[in-house]
């Protein structure tokens, strides 16, 4: 088995602050559906574009770090014994069919740092 | 060259890709069974030497390349526990690998070719390093040579192939035939790869010679080698059918002194009919068998121009109605284009040059030399001398292939 980080690409993310449960629906039904078969190892939901802030070594920017049409909306760690089985996975999230699409990368190293208390929530 | 050498330069021309496919499973590293596989070929030259040429050169050599590469992998264990192995299935793994290997002196040697051809042709992998690795792994044809036939240095051509190779390895491109359901999608980017090299072959990029014979031979092997492994499947017939059908025509292409003959202008009675014969049964069967995909329209479009017995006897409305067929099955704009010849044969050069004016608008054909060529023949038979001219010209500027950039000058000049 290997791990793979897929990498969401689409025109936004669904996942503002005031978000309804509605609105997240199809990420939440994938990310369950992920979950209880086993491959998920761990996800994460980004908040949409405007809250993006980036930094190189003269400024300080507001938005992506890259200006394209998608942004990277999400990621998440999957575990599969090969490539062919990640992108079986990888197409299933339904982004791939709504005018966005993943990225697989095969992870090198990682994981979550063991603290004190649990790590903190944006707005929480 | 001697009776051995013979047998070992056929040796490896027909069974490198199976003696490799074979021991890359057990190395279960492209770089160890190549090295494997090359020792053994080079170990062959004299055994066979010594005891004569065996009767099944393809188990000797296998067998051969497996024992250096189990004798690699003990010697080289610390090493190698550090590597990523190629992803190889569990129930196929040889338990004892050393005494699999030796049993198999007598067994037919298992096929593996599959396995190699798809994950060379993987699409996780660029195209261009799809038809290198190709090149390198199923056909065996050494690096420098491959460098040549997409007129890219020796170590750049080294390092696209470095590069590949670590992918494979890294993101865990299984060793193995798709299942089921994903072999249509990925047998398209096979076909995809074999048609590259041919097409890079039949009309060289750039360069003097039209035609460079290496990698159209090499395209045909495997588009040979493909369909007896899918035995099914229309489209690697297809395919093969057309590459039949294009090549039957190698020696007419060009004059005595290599200049570019046109379709109408070549001497039908030198195309090799026994090739368009092959092809033909090919595409018979393949339109009876199946709803026909884009290398079986293609091969009958081509077949179809071949048929006739001249130039100005060919079926033109049949032709427009199978360019519609390929259209509906894959639409390019490349083939809109190619459709607007027969069309103009049908319809008159009026309406096919409207058509391909509407195709000028697409930018996909900008710098597509083809489009201007096919333009100024529709504007000279419409007695348009000066529109035409300007038209071979802009062609001329778009095409590298010296042969091709000659009749095109020889077009406007005249």
């Amino acid at each position: 088995m290997a791990q793979y980080a897929i990498l969401i690409y689409a025109h936004d993310s669904a996942h503002r602050l005031d978000a309804t449960p509605e609105d997240t629906a199809t990420s939440d039904a994938h990310a369950e559906e992920l979950t209880s078969s086993g491959a998920l190892v761990m996800a994460y939901a980004l908040t949409p574009r405007d809250m993006a802030t980036s930094i190189r070594a003269d400024a300080i920017t507001d938005g992506p770090f890259i200006d394209s049409k998608e942004v990277i909306a999400g990621f998440y760690v999957i575990e599969a014994p090969d490539l062919d089985a990640a992108i079986a996975i990888a197409r299933t999230n339904p982004v791939v069919g709504d005018g966005g699409g993943v990225e697989i990368r095969p992870v090198h190293g990682g994981g979550f740092v063991q603290r004190d208390s649990g790590p903190g929530r944006a707005g929480g | 060259m001697t009776e051995v050498e013979a047998a070992l330069a056929d040796a490896h021309r027909r069974e490198w890709a199976r003696v490799l496919a074979a021991t890359v499973r057990v190395a279960r590293d492209l770089d160890l069974a190549e090295e494997c596989v090359q020792d053994a070929y080079a170990a062959a030259m004299t055994a066979w030497d010594r005891s004569g040429v065996p009767d099944n050169p393809a188990a000797w050599l296998t067998t051969a390349a497996k024992r250096r590469a189990i004798d690699a992998i003990r010697r080289n264990a610390a090493l190698r526990s550090r590597l990523p192995l190629l992803v190889v299935d569990d129930e196929e793994e040889p338990v004892h690998p050393e005494e699999r290997a030796v049993e198999k002196l007598s067994e037919t040697v298992p096929d593996e070719r599959l396995r190699l051809i798809f994950v060379c042709c993987h699409p996780a992998l660029a195209q261009e390093a799809q038809a290198a690795l190709t090149l390198r792994l199923v056909c065996g044809l050494p690096v420098p040579d491959i460098a040549r036939a997409f007129l890219v240095t020796e170590p750049t051509m080294a390092a696209r192939i470095t590069r590949a190779k670590k992918k494979i390895a890294t993101t865990r491109i299984p060793y193995r035939v798709p299942c089921p359901a994903d072999v249509p999608e990925r047998l398209r980017a096979v076909l995809a790869v074999i048609h590259l090299l041919f097409t890079a072959g039949h009309t060289a990029p750039s360069g003097a010679a039209l035609v460079r014979a290496d990698l159209v031979d090499r395209a045909m092997h495997l588009a040979r080698m493909l369909c007896d492994l899918m035995p099914g499947d229309t489209e690697a017939r297809g395919l093969l059918a057309l590459l039949l059908v294009t090549d039957a025509r190698r020696a007419t292409r060009v004059d005595a002194d290599g200049r570019l003959l046109r379709l109408k202008d070549q001497d039908r009675s030198r195309w090799n009919r026994a090739a368009l014969a092959e092809a033909d049964a090919m595409i018979v069967s393949s339109l009876r068998a199946a709803p026909p995909g884009r290398y079986v329209l293609q091969a009958a479009i081509a077949s179809l121009y071949a048929e006739a017995p001249a130039y100005d006897q060919t079926d033109w409305p049949q032709l427009v109605a199978l360019y519609d067929r390929l259209l509906q099955v894959w639409p390019s704009p490349v083939v809109a284009l190619n459709r607007a010849v027969p069309l103009s044969m049908v319809a008159g050069p009026e309406a096919a040059l409207a058509e391909v004016e509407r195709l000028e608008g697409d930018e996909r054909l900008s710098g597509y030399q083809y489009l201007p060529a096919i333009k100024a023949d529709l504007l000279s038979r419409l007695g348009r001398p000066a529109e035409a001219a300007a038209a071979y010209r802009q062609a001329f500027d778009l095409a590298a292939n010296e042969a091709e950039r000659a009749f095109l000058a020889g077009q406007f000049a005249g």
